[in-house]
């Protein structure tokens, strides 16, 4: 990716290189070459041209569009991460980076990252904008509270780059920095396998799921007052009073702060919001966490029985 | 340059001598210097932030203040370069002083309500330094929410009070132009008769008018927000922190116009005395004014590109964005045609209109550079971005407000300044400034991010030239200040029209009558109607 964005970025440069030296050219030899050799000389009257003004108006706006369409591919291809990607949570607050791994490892300030595998971090704010800023990568995007953004990217050599907030956070913003240690894949493996103490993220969300006891509703049995949960990320889910929504990560944390806010069809609104109750890091441990029930059927909706109905679709139960 | 100029006997400002004949006063020519004085002193608040700034940055860690003054720093020069140097100079400074001389006018519409607005500026201007001066403001010029509203614990509210009361300044002096435009042109001044400069001050009102409120508004919200934690910006209350930027760029994006448009006017004028011809494709370079008014409406979400804008809508404001640049470019093309079989001038206020030139230039290519998505990603939010809008607001606003100022000063004071000075300060000037920021740019593509106090050690070497640059540039806005000074009262006496160039305000007086003109002039020729030769020069 820092090849394509340099390379429009070259691109650029030259162009910008050619239209000013034409410019300052033409304005010294016209300065040099009409000079004003006496005091009371006056300047020829020159008609406008109808075909110039055409011509300067028109080429450049087709070499704006040549640059437009070829901006509009890179951001394109930042914005589409390849379908696996090794991915990564990290939470912004004033002023450092919180890294969470999926194994379970924490890093402050540092992310170790294995080279050749396309990396996505998904991140979000405690408080403030922050932005996650890896020069070398040529990536950046705003960390927004409230928000998930992701960004992607794929080392290519292994090295420390600097890790940059971008965004003005207060006041040691400056000192929002951290690095991107890219390592071999042999070395990465014996990182991880160093680090890991707690578990899984994912197993940290199980672990808090049920010390909130979310699972005497959310059962994986559909007999729960909530709807089940198994196999629900990534699909569409269909909402009271119609219309569908489709289960990211953000549907999720909506889901346990303002539980109001989308009512699955079917179901009451009953769920309390947990606002305050769980931290940002804690509510990424529990959207792992309902990312890894992998559904046991080839149920194409999460939508689950009416609370009274006669089961339509029936889900194997899961323990985990 | 005629040995037998004399200074005529009744003009604006022997009128009257005491305090309140200025303080009082409804001539537009003497509010024009009220003003002058205004933008001039926070010009230099705004420049002595800039010089600590850049002194904190001469060293990589963060020395010389406290991260916290540098933030305050940072903030207030934004501040007080943006909402009360660059948005009213040339408008309230030259345009009051030649919009109605330029078309045959006795005085603005309103003279009294363009009284007011310089009341409004400096009450507002002086609202803002005090919140300065008890304690600062660190949320950076862009009051960027939520930190704006729920984590900073500076002089917020005041200081976007202070902005909140400057924009009726700009709102009613927008309408006085545009009302005195339409209504007060001597006979015989057409539109298309009017100088290049009164359409792009036309479309700078259009958008002052049309702008200024919702900037207002937003204010009041983050006021709001603050003062009784409305959740409009916080996402903990269900509001949304990017609103906040869409409706800051709505007004802010435009102002960047407010800016340029009317130093493009001020070109206009410089280029066509200086060549002593007409600007080539008059009707382009005016109507490219209200292209750039009216598409500059259209672009704000460009700032937003890395702010979780989706794709589609990043990938309209991009296309919009290079729209904007088109008439912009039709303007540079234009003025450096008129210089084609022109009799070009070396003099003082032709350099800054060569400066400008170059300048604004290498301001709108490096726009190409932000304005495409994929680029726009690395570079946003670094000191490549800071270095872009310095090239258009500094090398264009200020290039054009000095080359302005130095054009009509012989008009405003009735004499001349020294002119080998002055081309030694407008060289001072270009080379300072472009050894500040041109750095900037590469500093940006290297990665070095903006608003920072400390960096990274090898920036360093980028960082010590564009500090070396800023202090060669504090000596070329110095200048001016003391040759202009001096000139007030030793300078040689100007005579009505120094320049041998033609347009309304060169034949009255120097300075002009009160009243302007002796009798309402008729006009009967188009704008830059330079004849075979200039008589010898008139007195």
């Amino acid at each position: 990716m820092a090849g394509r964005v340099d390379a429009l970025y070259f691109f650029l440069v030259g162009l910008a290189v050619f239209f000013a030296l034409l410019i300052a050219g033409l304005i010294v030899f016209f300065a040099v070459r009409y000079h004003r050799q006496d005091s009371n000389a006056t300047g020829t009257k020159v008609h406008g041209l109808i075909a110039l003004e055409v011509a300067w108006t028109v080429i450049p706006f087709l070499i704006t569009m040549v640059i437009f369409v070829w901006g509009s591919s890179v951001y394109f291809a930042m914005a589409h991460p390849p379908d696996e990607t090794l991915n990564i949570y990290v939470v912004g607050k004033q002023w450092m980076w919180k890294f969470q791994h999926l194994d379970g490892q924490r890093e402050i300030n540092e992310l170790h990252v294995p080279v050749g595998r396309p990396v996505k971090i998904i991140a979000t704010s405690e408080d403030v904008i922050h932005d996650f800023f890896v020069p070398a990568f040529r990536v950046k995007a705003d960390v927004l509270p409230g928000r998930y953004v992701s960004v992607w990217f794929q080392p290519t050599k292994p090295g420390r780059y600097h890790l940059f907030c971008a965004e003005y956070c207060g006041t040691r913003h400056s000192g929002m920095i951290g690095e991107i240690v890219v390592m071999d894949p042999n070395e990465y493996e014996a990182w991880l396998t160093g680090g890991a103490a707690e578990g899984s993220l994912a197993s940290a969300g199980g672990k808090l799921f049920a010390d909130l006891a979310c699972n005497t509703c959310h059962r994986a049995d559909a007999q729960g007052r909530g709807p089940v949960l198994d196999g629900l990320f990534g699909r569409q889910v269909a909402l009271q009073g119609g219309g569908t929504v489709t289960a990211d990560e953000a549907y999720i944390r909506e889901s346990i702060l303002t539980p109001s806010a989308k009512i699955v069809d079917g179901f009451q609104p009953i769920m309390p919001t947990f606002q305050g109750l769980v931290s940002e890091e804690q509510l990424l441990q529990l959207i792992e966490y309902v990312k890894s029930l992998k559904s046991q059927t080839e149920q194409p909706t999460a939508r689950p029985n009416p609370p009274n109905g006669p089961a339509q679709n029936e889900t194997t139960p899961v323990k985990k | 340059m005629s040995s037998t100029v004399l200074t005529p006997p009744h003009h604006y400002l022997n009128d009257g001598f005491g305090v309140k004949s200025w303080l009082l006063t409804r001539d537009h020519k003497r509010i024009a210097l009220l003003y002058l004085c205004g933008v001039t002193f926070f010009f230099f608040i705004g420049g002595a932030m800039a010089t600590v700034i850049r002194l904190e940055l001469a060293t990589p860690v963060g020395d010389l203040v406290s991260d916290e003054t540098y933030n305050k720093l940072f903030t207030m020069h934004g501040v007080m370069m943006v909402f009360f140097f660059l948005i009213p100079a040339i408008p309230a400074v030259l345009g009051n002083f030649l919009v109605p001389i330029m078309i045959g006018a006795k005085d603005l519409a309103f003279p009294k309500l363009n009284l007011a607005s310089w009341y409004i500026y400096m009450i507002g201007g002086l609202f803002t330094l005090y919140a300065i001066i008890a304690g600062g403001l660190d949320t950076g010029w862009t009051f960027y929410t939520p930190f704006s509203t729920v984590s900073s614990t500076s002089n917020v509210i005041p200081a976007a009070l202070g902005i909140f009361i400057t924009g009726f300044s700009s709102i009613l002096t927008g309408l006085n132009f545009i009302v005195t435009i339409h209504r007060m042109r001597a006979p015989g001044m057409t539109w298309f008769r009017m100088p290049l400069f009164l359409w792009s001050t036309y479309a700078t009102s259009l958008i002052n008018v049309l702008g200024t409120p919702v900037i207002a508004i937003t204010l009041l919200l983050v006021a709001a927000e603050r003062i009784f934690h409305f959740g409009f910006f916080d996402p903990r209350v269900g509001g949304d922190p990017v609103l906040f930027q869409h409706l800051f760029w709505f007004y802010s994006h435009p102002a960047v116009y407010i800016m340029v448009l009317p130093a493009m006017g001020v070109v206009s004028e410089l280029v066509a005395a200086g060549c002593r011809k007409p600007v080539f494709g008059y009707s382009f370079v005016a109507f490219s004014s209200l292209a750039i008014a009216v598409l500059g409406f259209l672009v704000w979400g460009h700032h937003l590109f890395v702010a979780g804008e989706s794709v589609y809508s990043a990938m309209i404001f991009s296309i919009l964005s290079f729209l904007v640049a088109i008439p912009s470019a039709v303007k540079v093309f234009n003025w450096t045609a008129t210089m084609y079989k022109g009799s070009v001038s070396w003099e003082t206020p032709m350099l800054y209109a060569y400066g400008f030139i170059g300048l604004f230039t290498i301001g709108g290519l490096t726009g190409l550079f932000v304005a495409a998505i994929g680029v726009d990603v690395h570079v946003t939010d670094t000191y490549f971005v800071i270095a872009h809008f310095h090239y258009i607001m500094v090398g264009g606003t200020i290039m054009g407000y000095l080359g302005g100022l130095h054009f009509w000063w012989p008009k405003i004071s009735g004499r001349l300044y020294n002119e080998g000075l002055a081309k030694i300060a407008a060289g001072i000037v270009f080379i300072g400034f472009n050894l500040t920021f041109f750095p900037q740019f590469i500093l940006g593509y290297l990665g070095m991010p903006r608003r920072y106090h400390a960096y990274p050690p090898e920036f360093q070497v980028l960082n010590v030239l564009s500090s070396a640059g800023a202090s060669i540039l504090a000596v070329g806005y110095l200048l001016p200040m003391a040759y202009l000074m001096w000139s007030l009262r030793y300078g040689k006496l100007a005579g009505s029209n120094p320049w041998g160039a033609v347009g309304l305000e060169w034949t009255t007086t120097s300075p002009p009558p009160t009243e302007n003109f002796a009798e309402t002039p008729v006009v009967t020729w188009d704008a830059y109607d330079y004849p075979e030769r200039m008589e010898t020069n008139v007195a």
